[in-house]
């Protein structure tokens, strides 16, 4: 049994206590009042039209489409400019919210699989976990690459221009490919970060079982 | 009329002295206006004005006092001679205050004031000084019919107050609608769970109070008489009669639940698992005397889901139901949704709404119960189909656009359907079905008042009884009889004791001013009331028809009756009277009248139209007197005469300002029909339907129809009401001079 | 001693060849004339910004801040931390909040801490440097230091979104915060108090990942500057600085526009004011030069 079937089969029709449960701010979601303001103070709701605002969202959780929620792009595409926190009456922070959401389908291998967003997300963690601290190199190059060499190549040759600029301007170096900045105590981060999610998982298998 | 004695004070302060040739004005008052003293004074308003009034008063003989000065809404305290008849000509903010101080302006603004003096002492002239109402009646015991809520506040409140109380309540138990609830939405911090309904502590406040006498199983069978001294039947189940003197009433008779039977295609009546909050309530009250599990009533079994559906019945465009929001509902299903939440978490609730309105505190409320995790729909249901012992809600998904969501295995589904009032007779449609020959009444009367015009008091809207919704909410369009509560409009219980409060020290003030003799609001203090010359009478029964208050009776010989204490001194009547025998003693036929003909009309080669404006004393007389505090100009033309309502206008007035050579005439009322402002509820519409007619007069008297302008003016209208009047001077230059001038 | 001593925590952008170098250049030197002192927290590790959430979970993005706040008590004991980047500011404040009001993840976090031999037995001050700035020193004090004032500059302040939501600098606004312009006024330059696009997003991460989205907001905060009549753009935000400054090129290309702004640090019109060089100022680590900065700081001091 997959780990979406697990949770599927256990909270059956209730997917909105799995949220509460299994989502980080997830206690959340039914505090909504469906005023709206979210969904109008989203910057790129605006541009290019979100297939699922968070209002919607909220929503879609308490009326049981699981399927439709875990699977959607929508969450990906917060700027986390936070907007929806501070203008929300209810307070509820939506921003965390939805991060929350996409880490719960991305944790369940439900997010959609080629939304770049959540690939740069994954990178961006991976790059500054595995040093301790982020290299802007590897960083964009990690996502240029991330649709094959071919693609990776043009990607580049787009951006060529932009890095560039930077690399003139002394804000890219192109030696960081060959090590680069990373802290003195790398084992003792991973070691710290295994620790952390160990616990965060025992918390939820509990809360799953309980 | 032999011995009065007419004096004309002038004043010179506030700018009038300035502004104004005073001596001239001196010389009108004596010589067109003649007066026998005329007098001018640097400070009318302060104590040595004051006192060189009164010291004319008492020691010269005075009995008509004309004060050339501010309006009449100013320095009211200052003026206040109430053994004389007092007329007062509006110099400030009639005259120099909306006109500019130029030289030019100079001859016009003059012309004005010497106007507004001919027209104060023509005025004073036409008056006496009220004398009062001798038919007055000092009862102060406080009728409450209902023993709710509402009613129980009432009286509880009025008892306080040291007025005695009598209770009328149609069933066996005091608590009335709130007697049925388990809870009741909570009022005090933090707003969170369902609080105890506080009836039993209210019923014991009243049967403890030796002041309140209580009927229970009682009706009232006959209301006879006027505030201050109404006569009140009181039939009992044992078929006992009792007879008590009332000197006001408060009706506070509640609503009963929009019937869910008319509602099949929400379930409504097809199954037992689908209820009405009352139905809900009664279910949460047997389980709270048990085990507390809200059962399914079916078969008995554990209530494991359930659906509140809002506005069941209610803001339905279609005229069908009811097509408004009764306010209070939505906390109710909140509520409700509590009991289940608040003994077993894991039921499933939902209450799918359109918007939610979560009055008061109502939002904490709301917050609470989606933290006890009651789920919030926002959805519009289309069908509920009972199916053995549950039932499908099939809804639109207003969020999600969603046109066939459905939640299936719905144990319970409860419908918010919604306050109708108990308000006894809807005595305007039995009027009409009158005229077309039906006579079947359906409700019963509830106060079964002996008045001319009906049994109950008015309705407004949707069977909600009628009051002045933005300034006397609580007044009635029958003197002394207030409504409190949801017969008044919809609302909750903590909305109903505040309501229940304000009613009773109304109804207080009634009593105590129909002691004395006085009018209620908006004219409260006033000592005039109409007198008729029946021997003029032709028995019309146009007055008896119109009063908006119901205050005049017919005698066996169809002469009119007037009950003083009843009337609002609105002039209604006075304006109606086709053969103006009706009048009072401050304000008449002739007061008006004598004012309209004491204006100087210019030859038609002058250039200087004349336009007669007849302005309502609560809201275009006001906004006309804040249009000149705030200097806003317009034209040195018009003549304004306050009138006490647009019902008022006898068309007399008009005929005769045409007649006289006036180039135009404005009326300036209030807005009528059902969203009316007009303080006598029924006044300005009245007004309007006689001057409908007036198309026809100046078709009789061959003059364009633009000579005669019907306004709605609002208090408010303080920048716009100058605007009208100087686009109206223009329109009617256009028009060109009246051809009766000079004659 | 200084007048103000701080625990440092810089971050990754500001490091030596990194994105925001050029902040943390103009950040030092302003620093010097102001007497702060800024000690960085001995190898502090990466916030985990906003970006990291489809990986991070909540407990080891907590973790990764604890152990900065960690490495800030032990060496550099009662200093609070100043950032300078919003993100990290953010971050950092964030789990202080979090850790402070919930016991749970407060001993979850010292349990993951154990294993890199680390402790917290004090919840630390999280500050942004603007808030230093503000706070304790004062506009008075800052514009005392102003030797060469940017006068005749029109300066369309660009506060972003993180340093302003959802915490925010202390009594201003969400919607309309005032502190940037009024820094611009206190170095001698023209605010432009009405630009109506200072709280509006750059697009944050989605620079990268969604370039289209982005993009048309940046637009959007670069034409608005431009319509005010701007002639560059000031900003706390090292992403904000990035994202509208280097994608000027790829705008124009897109839209057709012409846009040529520079998009400078407040750190840098300070030290400009303050007498500094070009260097002190890094204004060499522009991508669009701010030639106007370059020719006043090339002017003599006036003292």
């Amino acid at each position: 049994m997959s780990a979406n079937t697990a949770v599927a089969e256990k909270y059956r029709n209730n997917f909105l206590k799995e949220i509460e449960e299994q989502v980080e701010m997830g206690d959340w979601v039914k505090m909504c009042m469906q005023c709206g303001v979210c969904s109008g103070s989203c910057p790129t709701n605006f541009q290019s039209a979100w297939e699922h605002p968070p209002q919607e969202l909220f929503m879609m959780i308490r009326a049981g489409k699981r399927e439709e929620v875990l699977t959607s792009s929508s969450m990906w595409n917060c700027t986390s400019c936070y907007n929806c926190i501070v203008r929300c009456p209810r307070k509820l922070p939506i921003t965390h919210i939805m991060h929350g959401i996409a880490e719960y389908a991305h944790r369940l291998g439900m997010a959609p699989k080629m939304q770049a967003t959540r690939f740069f997300s994954g990178l961006f963690w991976k790059n500054a976990t595995k040093t301790g601290r982020v290299n802007e190199l590897k960083l964009s190059m990690g996502l240029y690459f991330k649709d094959g060499f071919v693609q990776g190549i043009k990607n580049g040759m787009a951006m060529q221009a932009v890095a560039l600029g930077l690399v003139k301007a002394g804000r890219l170096n192109v030696m960081e490919l060959l090590g680069g900045h990373k802290c003195k105590d790398q084992k003792g981060i991973q070691a710290m970060l295994a620790k952390a999610y160990e616990i965060e998982r025992t918390r939820k298998t509990a809360k799953l079982a309980g | 009329m032999a011995d009065i004695k007419v004096a004309a004070y002038i004043c010179k302060g506030c700018g009038l002295g300035e502004r104004l040739d005073t001596d001239a004005l001196v010389k009108i008052a004596q010589k067109d206006g003649k007066v026998p003293m005329a007098k001018t004074h640097d400070f009318l308003c302060n104590a040595d004005g004051v006192a060189m009034i009164k010291n004319d008063i008492a020691n010269e003989g005075v009995t008509h006092v004309m004060i050339g000065a501010c309006s009449r809404r100013a320095k009211t305290e200052a003026f206040h001679f109430p053994e004389n008849a007092v007329a007062r000509a509006n110099l400030r903010e009639g005259v120099v205050w909306i006109r500019p101080d130029t030289d030019e302006a100079r001859e016009t603004t003059q012309e004005m004031a010497e106007d507004y003096i001919r027209m104060g002492c023509a005025e004073v002239k036409a008056m006496t000084a009220p004398g009062g109402n001798p038919n007055t009646g000092g009862s102060k015991t406080l009728l409450v019919v209902g023993g709710g809520v509402t009613g129980m506040t009432t009286a509880i409140e009025a008892s306080k107050t040291g007025y005695p109380v009598v209770l009328v309540e149609k069933s066996g138990a005091l608590g009335g609608w709130a007697g049925m609830l388990y809870k009741r939405t909570p009022v005090h911090e933090p707003y969170k769970s369902p609080a105890d309904t506080g009836v039993a502590d209210l019923v014991s406040q009243v049967m403890g109070d030796s002041n309140i006498k209580l009927y229970l199983n009682a009706t009232i069978a006959k209301t006879d008489g006027a505030p201050g001294r109404f006569v009140v039947d009181i039939a009992t189940e044992s078929g006992a009669s009792h007879t008590e003197d009332i000197g006001a009433i408060v009706q506070a008779t509640g609503f009963t639940l929009y019937d869910m039977n008319k509602l099949p295609e929400l379930g409504g009546g097809k199954s037992p698992n689908v209820v009405d909050q009352a139905g809900l309530e009664a279910l949460a009250k047997t389980a709270a005397a048990g085990d507390g599990v809200i059962r399914r009533p079916s078969d008995g079994q554990p209530v494991k889901s359930v659906v509140f559906v809002q506005c069941a019945g209610q803001r339905d465009p279609t005229g069908t139901h009811l097509s408004y929001c009764s306010g209070f509902c939505c906390n109710a299903s909140i509520k409700q949704a509590m009991y289940f939440k608040d003994t077993n978490p894991a039921v499933d609730t939902t209450i799918i709404y359109t918007d939610l309105r979560t009055p008061g505190n109502g939002e904490d409320f709301y917050r609470s119960a989606q933290e006890k995790g009651v789920i919030f729909t926002k959805g519009k249901v289309a069908e509920v189909v009972p199916n053995g012992n549950t039932s499908t809600v099939k809804f639109k998904d207003l969020i999600l656009g969603d046109t066939d969501a459905a939640m299936a295995d719905v144990d319970l589904v409860v419908l918010a359907t919604g306050q109708v009032a108990n308000s006894g007779i809807n005595i305007d449609a039995v009027a009409e079905k009158a005229e077309e020959g039906v006579v079947e009444v359906k409700p019963i009367s509830i106060l079964n008042l002996t008045y001319r015009q009906g049994k109950d008091v008015p309705q407004l809207k949707q069977g909600f009884t009628d009051s002045h919704f933005i300034c006397f909410p609580y007044e009635t369009r029958r003197t002394g009889i207030y409504t409190a509560g949801p017969v008044r409009r919809p609302m909750d219980i903590a909305q109903a004791r505040e309501d229940a409060t304000g009613a009773a020290l109304k109804a207080i003030q009634a009593l105590e001013n129909a002691e004395l003799g006085r009018a209620a609001h908006p004219r409260s203090g006033d000592l005039s009331f109409p007198k008729v010359r029946l021997e003029g009478c032709t028995q019309c029964k146009r007055c008896t028809v119109e009063c908006p208050f119901g205050a005049i009776d017919e005698d066996e010989k169809r002469f009119p009756v007037f009950n003083e204490s009843r009337c609002r001194r609105c002039g209604t009547c006075m304006g109606a009277c086709p053969v103006r025998v009706i009048s009072f003693e401050n304000y008449s036929v002739n007061t008006v009248g004598a004012q309209i003909k004491a204006v100087d009309i210019p030859d038609e080669f002058s250039e200087k139209p004349r336009i007669l404006i007849l302005a309502c004393e609560n809201d275009a007389y006001p906004a006309l007197d804040m249009a000149g505090m705030s200097r806003n100009e317009y034209s040195a033309f018009v003549r304004i005469i306050p009138i006490r309502c647009l019902g008022s206008v006898n068309t007399i007035w008009i005929t005769d300002a045409l007649n006289a050579g006036y180039d135009g005439v404005m009326m300036m009322g209030c807005k009528s029909g059902d969203e009316y402002q007009c303080h006598f509820v029924k006044g300005s519409e009245l007004g309007r339907v006689r001057l409908s007619k007036i198309d026809d007069t100046l078709k009789t008297l061959n003059l364009e129809k633009e000579r005669v302008r019907d306004l709605e003016v609002a208090i408010t209208d303080i920048e716009r009401v100058p605007d009208m009047i100087n686009k109206y001077a223009a329109e009617l230059v256009a028009v060109g001079p009246s051809p009766f001038k000079g004659f | 001693m200084a007048k103000h001593e701080y625990a440092f925590y810089p971050g990754c952008s500001s490091q030596k060849g990194a994105s925001a170098s050029n902040y943390l250049t103009s950040v030092e030197s302003m620093c010097k004339t102001l007497d702060v002192k800024l000690t960085e927290i001995p190898d502090w590790n990466c916030c985990g910004a906003s970006i990291g959430y489809a990986e991070a979970g909540e407990l080891p993005r907590h973790v990764l801040n604890a152990r900065n706040f960690a490495l800030s008590e032990q060496h550099l004991p009662g200093q609070e931390i100043v950032a300078t980047c919003a993100a990290c500011w953010l971050g950092a404040r964030e789990t202080r909040e979090r850790l402070t009001h919930s016991d749970t993840l407060m001993s979850d976090t010292r349990e993951a801490l154990k294993e890199a031999g680390l402790t917290i037995n004090e919840m630390p001050n999280i500050r942004h440097m603007v808030e230093v700035l503000i706070e304790d020193l004062g506009f008075d004090e800052m514009a005392k230091h102003v030797v060469r004032p940017l006068e005749g500059v029109k300066i369309a302040g660009y506060v972003g979104c993180q340093t302003n939501r959802p915490f925010g600098v202390a009594g201003e606004s969400f919607e309309n915060p005032v502190y940037l312009d009024k820094m611009v006024e206190m170095v001698g330059a023209e605010s432009i108090p009405e630009y109506e696009q200072k709280v509006t997003c750059c697009g944050g991460a989605l620079a990268f990942s969604e370039p289209e989205k982005a993009q048309a907001q940046i637009k959007d905060i670069v034409e608005s500057a431009y319509d005010h009549g701007a002639e560059m753009i000031v900003t706390p935000c090292p992403l904000c600085q990035a994202n509208v400054e280097i994608y000027q090129g790829q705008i124009n290309k897109r839209y057709g526009t012409k846009f040529d702004i520079p998009v400078m640090y407040y750190s840098q019109l300070m030290v400009v004011a303050y007498g500094g060089s070009a260097k002190d100022a890094a204004l060499n680590g522009q991508v669009i030069k701010a030639r106007r900065l370059e020719e006043i700081a090339a002017k003599p001091v006036k003292r």
